[in-house]
């Protein structure tokens, strides 16, 4: 486990006394249906993109807040990662996007019958947003409209 | 930043109905944030999964992150991924 007093002094520091805002979802969803019969969406924060997508603009002030979708078809080679954080280790998301976008082993549990199955487009957002006012405004209203429409009933979220 | 940004992406989702969970490295700041659901995992940040080309390691993560949509107790609910030799 990482521990906020083990990562960098200057990641540290800023992390020590930075106002972290609080997510708001109670009293909290609960399951139509068994997990075997419901539609999973994936969404990791590693910044990944396709060849046909812009990728993320790592100089854009407290973040850039756009997202793009990865679409359960898409081949894990295709993904590039442009999260540029130097807050932890790349190596292991580049060998292995698998690491941070498990979208091969959700089509194995769907091929085992575990999850019913996958919404077609998964998202990718670039986790390192100091300045979450426009997240939370613009971006995250439009991703609750995507997983609805994608009728996603489990959502996994996998940060790096 | 991935944690919190995950966390307020979580919140929206699971108030909209539907079920989510998510993995964490930084249990410090998902607390702060707070989630539904989460599991804790010993690695490294950039690490969520364990390791790469490590399949067997990464589906014992998700079966066990994937247990908690199901659990019948009062929300939120953290575990410790708990690593088992197969």
């Amino acid at each position: 486990m990482a521990r906020i007093d083990d990562l960098p002094l200057a990641t540290r520091v800023f992390l020590k006394g930075y106002p972290f805002r609080t997510s708001q979802w109670r009293p909290g969803a609960s399951l139509a249906a068994p997990l075997k019969d419901c539609r999973l969406g994936l969404v990791t924060t590693a910044a990944f993109t396709l060849p046909d997508q812009p990728v993320f603009d790592e100089s854009k002030r407290g973040g850039d807040v756009s997202f793009r979708l990865l679409p359960t078809t898409s081949e894990p080679q295709a993904y590039t990662m442009s999260h540029r954080s130097k807050s932890f280790d790349h190596e292991g998301v580049e060998k292995d996007s698998e690491l941070a976008f498990p979208l091969s082993r959700m089509m194995e549990f769907v091929s085992e019958g575990v999850v019913g199955g996958l919404v077609d487009q998964h998202v990718s957002l670039n986790g390192s947003i100091t300045a979450p006012g426009r997240l939370v405004r613009e971006t995250i209203p439009r991703l609750v409209g995507h997983f609805r429409q994608q009728r996603a009933d489990v959502v996994l979220l996998v940060p790096v | 930043m991935c944690h919190q940004t995950a966390a307020l992406v979580q919140g929206a989702l699971e108030s909209a109905g539907m079920v989510t969970v998510s993995i964490t490295m930084l249990r410090e700041i998902t607390e702060k944030v707070t989630v539904p659901r989460a599991l804790e995992v010993p690695f490294d940040l950039g690490y969520p999964l364990g390791a790469p080309n490590r399949p067997d390691l990464q589906r014992a993560v998700l079966c066990q992150a994937l247990e908690l949509t199901t659990v019948r107790e009062p929300l939120p609910v953290m575990r410790v991924f708990k690593e088992t030799s197969s």
